[in-house]
Order: C-alpha cells, then sequence, then structure tokens
C-alpha cells in the first residue's frame, strides 16, 4: 500500500522552487538568463528616461511636478490628512466584508420561499454598481446631514462613508457570490448528507472554500475603496486629495499631488504582497505537510 | 429478520428524463445487497433518493419501520443516521482528515470536542489511517481518500451505509485496499446498499444482488444464481459485456 503522497513529494519541492522565481518569469534560464535580463532592463528605462528629458516640454514639467521642495513641504500636511483616508477606509471595509456576505449569502439560498429576498438582493447589487460612486457620496454626504434627523450623525464624513459601503458592497457581493458558486455542489451534497443543516453546510464547507478562492479579487476591490476614499474630498473634507489640492493652489505646482500619489502608493502595494503571501501560505498548508511532517 | 429500509414505487426525474420508473426493495438487518447495471441504469440516483440528497417524484422510503418520506419528516435528523460515500470521495480539502471526521459528530451531533477525537482517532486508527489525521486530503492517494471518506461516514454510527460505486474513480491498484474496508464493515454486520462494478467483490460480499435496467430492478436474487443462472435476457446480455470486459 505505498503512499501516493510519498510520489507526490519530489514533484511538490520541485514546484515549490520554481514558484519563488515565477513571478520574475526566470525560472531554468540560470545565471545567463538574469544577466540579459538586467542588461534588457537598464537599456529600457534608460531609453524612456533619455526620451522623456529631451522632450520639449520637460523643463516645465520638472518645474511644475518634479520640484523635490514643493514635494517635501507639502508632504507633512498631506500625511496627516491622509489618515482620515486610511480611517475610512478601514471603517468602510468592515462594514463591507459583513454587509457583501450577507447579501452574497442571500442571494444563494434556495427554494421560491425566498424569491423576494433574492430579488431584493439582486436589485441591490445591480443598484450599487450602476449609479456612479461619486453621486452616492454627494446625495448622502450632503443629503442626509441636511434632512436634521435626530439620533444620527450629521458628520458629512459619516454619511460619505455610508455612500462607500453601499457601493462597494454591491461589488464585494458579486465577488463572493461568483466564490460561493465555484464551489463544487458535490461539496455541499457531501456536508448535507452527513446531517448539517444549510446553514451550517454553507458556514463550514461552502464560505471558507469560496473566501479563500476570491481573496485576490477581494483585495482588487480593497485597492479601489483606497484610492475612492479621495472622493469624501469632494465634500469639502480635509483628506489627503483635497490637502494636495490647497497645497497645488497655493503654489500653483502640481508636486503635492505627487506626494499624495505616493502615500496612496505607500498602503496599496503592502496590501497586494500581504495577499500574495497568504495564498501561498495556505496553498502550502493543503499541499505540503507530507513534507514536513 | 427485521427490515432496516423499504422503498416503495420510487419515480424520479430530471426534466423529461425518467431515470427512476418504480423501484420497490427491502434491506434487512446486517444485509449487504448489491445494485449491479449499466451506466446510466439508476443506480446512483437510487441511493441519493435514499438519503434524501434528491427529492422524490413518487414512492416512499422506510427507514426502520418509520417513513423518512413523509413531509415533515427532518431530514437532518435522517441524513444523520444514514452514511453515505461517493465515487469522488467529496471529502473538504480546507479540513484535514481529522476536521472532516469530526466536523459532523461535532456540529450535527453535538459531541464535545475530545469524544468527537476520540472516536475519529479511534475508527482512523481502525482502518490504518492514524498517520493521516493531521495531513490535508490533497496529500493522500485516492485509496487512502475513499477510506477517510467511509470513516468520515461511520463517525456518525450510521444504522445504514450507501456506497455510490465507492471504487470507480480509484487506480486499479487501489481498489483492494477499499474493498477490504468495506469487507469488513460487513463481517461487522452493517447493513449496506452497494452500487458497484466490480462483480466478483459483489458476488462475494452480497446477501442478495439486484440488476437494475432502465429505471427498473430487472432480477434479484442471491449472488450465485445472478451471476451464474439468470433469467432476464438483458440480465444475461448486461454480464456477457461484463465478463467481455475482463471485470467477473
Amino acid at each position: 500500500m505505498a503512499s501516493e503522497g510519498d510520489r507526490r513529494s519530489d514533484l511538490e519541492v520541485a514546484g515549490r522552487r520554481s514558484r519563488l522565481l515565477a513571478g520574475l518569469r526566470l525560472e531554468g534560464e540560470g545565471a545567463r538568463g538574469v544577466a540579459i535580463a538586467l542588461l534588457s532592463t537598464v537599456v529600457f528605462f534608460t531609453a524612456v528616461a533619455v526620451a522623456v528629458t529631451q522632450s520639449p516640454g520637460w523643463p516645465e514639467v520638472q518645474r511644475t511636478f518634479f520640484n523635490w521642495d514643493d514635494i517635501s513641504s507639502s508632504f507633512p500636511d498631506i500625511a496627516r490628512a491622509f489618515v482620515l483616508n486610511v480611517k475610512i477606509f478601514l471603517v468602510a471595509e468592515v462594514f463591507i466584508l459583513v454587509l457583501a456576505l450577507a447579501i452574497a449569502v442571500i442571494r444563494s439560498l434556495p427554494g421560491p420561499v425566498f424569491f423576494p429576498l433574492r430579488l431584493l438582493a439582486i436589485v441591490y447589487a445591480d443598484l450599487a454598481r450602476g449609479v456612479p460612486t461619486i453621486l452616492v457620496v454627494a446625495l448622502l454626504g450632503f443629503g442626509a446631514p441636511a434632512l436634521e434627523l435626530s439620533g444620527v450623525p450629521s458628520s458629512r464624513v459619516f454619511w460619505a462613508t455610508v455612500g462607500l459601503i453601499l457601493i462597494y458592497s454591491g461589488y464585494v457581493s458579486e465577488v463572493y457570490r461568483s466564490g460561493i458558486e465555484s464551489v463544487h455542489p458535490s461539496q455541499e451534497a457531501a456536508a448535507r448528507s452527513l446531517g448539517l443543516s444549510r446553514a451550517q453546510a454553507m458556514r463550514r464547507v461552502i464560505l471558507p472554500q469560496a473566501i479563500r478562492r476570491v481573496i485576490p479579487p477581494l483585495l482588487n476591490d480593497f485597492i479601489g475603496l483606497q484610492k475612492d476614499t479621495a472622493l469624501v474630498g469632494t465634500l469639502g473634507v480635509i483628506e489627503a486629495f483635497n490637502q494636495s489640492q490647497i497645497d497645488a493652489n497655493a503654489t500653483f505646482t502640481y508636486g503635492a499631488y505627487l506626494a499624495a500619489a505616493a502615500l496612496f502608493v505607500a498602503l496599496t502595494i503592502p496590501l497586494a504582497r500581504l495577499t500574495d503571501w497568504l495564498i501561498a501560505r495556505d496553498r502550502r498548508r493543503r499541499q505540503a505537510t507530507g513534507v514536513q511532517g | 429478520m427485521t427490515t432496516a429500509l423499504r422503498l416503495e414505487g420510487i419515480h424520479k426525474s430530471f426534466g423529461a428524463n425518467e431515470v427512476l420508473r418504480g423501484i420497490d426493495l427491502e434491506v434487512g438487518e446486517h444485509e449487504v445487497v448489491c445494485l449491479i447495471g449499466a451506466s446510466g441504469s439508476g443506480k446512483s440516483t437510487l441511493l441519493r433518493c435514499v438519503n434524501l440528497l434528491e427529492p422524490l417524484n413518487g414512492g416512499r422510503v422506510w427507514l426502520a419501520g418509520e417513513e423518512i418520506t413523509r413531509r415533515d419528516v427532518n431530514v437532518n435528523a435522517v441524513r444523520r443516521r444514514i452514511g453515505i460515500v461517493f465515487q469522488a470521495f467529496n471529502l473538504f480539502p480546507h479540513m484535514t482528515v481529522l476536521r472532516n471526521v469530526t466536523l459532523a459528530p461535532r456540529d450535527a451531533l453535538r459531541l464535545p470536542r475530545e469524544e468527537a477525537e476520540a472516536r475519529a482517532t479511534e475508527l482512523l486508527g481502525r482502518f490504518g489511517l492514524a498517520d493521516k489525521r493531521d495531513e490535508y486530503p490533497d496529500r493522500l492517494s485516492g485509496g487512502q481518500q475513499q477510506r477517510v471518506a467511509i470513516v468520515r461516514a461511520l463517525a456518525m454510527q450510521p444504522e445504514l451505509m450507501l456506497l455510490d460505486e465507492v471504487t470507480s474513480a480509484l487506480d486499479p491498484e487501489l481498489v483492494a485496499e477499499v474493498l477490504s474496508v468495506i469487507r469488513e464493515l460487513a463481517e461487522g454486520g452493517m447493513t449496506m446498499l452497494i452500487a458497484t462494478h466490480e462483480m466478483s467483490f459483489a458476488g462475494d460480499i452480497a446477501n442478495r444482488v439486484c440488476f437494475l435496467d432502465a429505471g427498473l430492478i430487472l432480477e434479484e436474487g442471491p449472488p450465485e444464481q445472478i451471476f451464474t443462472r439468470p433469467r432476464e435476457p438483458r440480465t444475461q446480455q448486461f454480464l456477457e459485456r461484463i465478463i467481455a470486459a475482463g471485470r467477473l
């Protein structure tokens, strides 16, 4: 009864090694391949740099965009304002993950009894994805406080965040749904055949597999949300984008925009790396336990 | 002999396709009944109907004298009493072997974790899987995965086991290890309804063999009668094809 697992382990080790290089697509090329890649990269970017700096408008562009003094002097203000973007993002993300999951699960309820709920979920997802985000942010951000309702916050930031949550929940619910539908029906059959209820099968068997599969597209929407926090600035709230506009208007240069862009990028890139790492760790855990143990 | 399972007039259609056209069958306690027949004759569908995974279009099912096709029956409670093992194993790939086996005892039977794990560990040990308990299914051979699937069903301590062509997806050299597990269950007195293409195994293990053809049980009897002196021409034809394919 020789275990097939033993035979697989060699393949697995080779497979994992190649994944380390897969991102750069240099596997199997050796030192010569690396040298060629290095050389062609240097040549390519040198050519681009020469072409840009030799263009007729470059001195003007350099003065208005790439003035280091502008960038560095506006940076502290923008960084302080950026804290608000991060806060909005973090709060909105938590609510989006929960609300979108609820919508996706409602949409997957079977049977004619649940038709009205399914219909609501479908209409919601269609509307949320159909209306421009900036409209919803403006409608809620200006409109809701104007209602002067008692017992609810009247801050524009609060209502703009609600708007982002409502819009992004529509997108994210579709991501969850595609994950739920990608889990083979035999998994649910196996769970139900053991006497688990539909809810238990969903929670223990379907959702864990579905969510794992949609982590990359979920991240994609997170990044979109991080950037869309700048829309709150259109309500006159001082966040990173609005602050950079103020700075740009004060100096008649655009270095402040670059500073704001750098802050957004600094937030999104680590998130992308973290997600890749999570996916790789999950794959290793499921497939390679035999190699270590 | 007490009746463990009784089927009466089971009908099942998928759209216009009538898969089961009135199946009557009784399985006694501790009895092993094998369903044979060509692909598409309705063996798998019949097993899924018994487990209430497929809604019936007609007919009734009794489990230990209690009708389980009544509308007010709790299907989850019924399924806890019937174990089913699938052709494609259907293990949960995101869970270790131990978690696969303890999930339903803990969540459906509400067993405390220690008790569920002790029961699982004991069963895994009995079927030669003790060292696999912390592995993920991806790392196991097909034969090991199928044995885990059997253990997962047994962990619910079912009164009846349904086996749906459990060796059909396996490499030939892995079939024997799974069949020996089933043989052990039969010797232990487990009541089983088995859909299979392994004729010699069916002849060996079954108390009774049923030949399904086009959604009906065309012929049933002890294996030596069905395999050596089939009455129906269709049964003869089927067995001749099986012999020609070298499977009997």
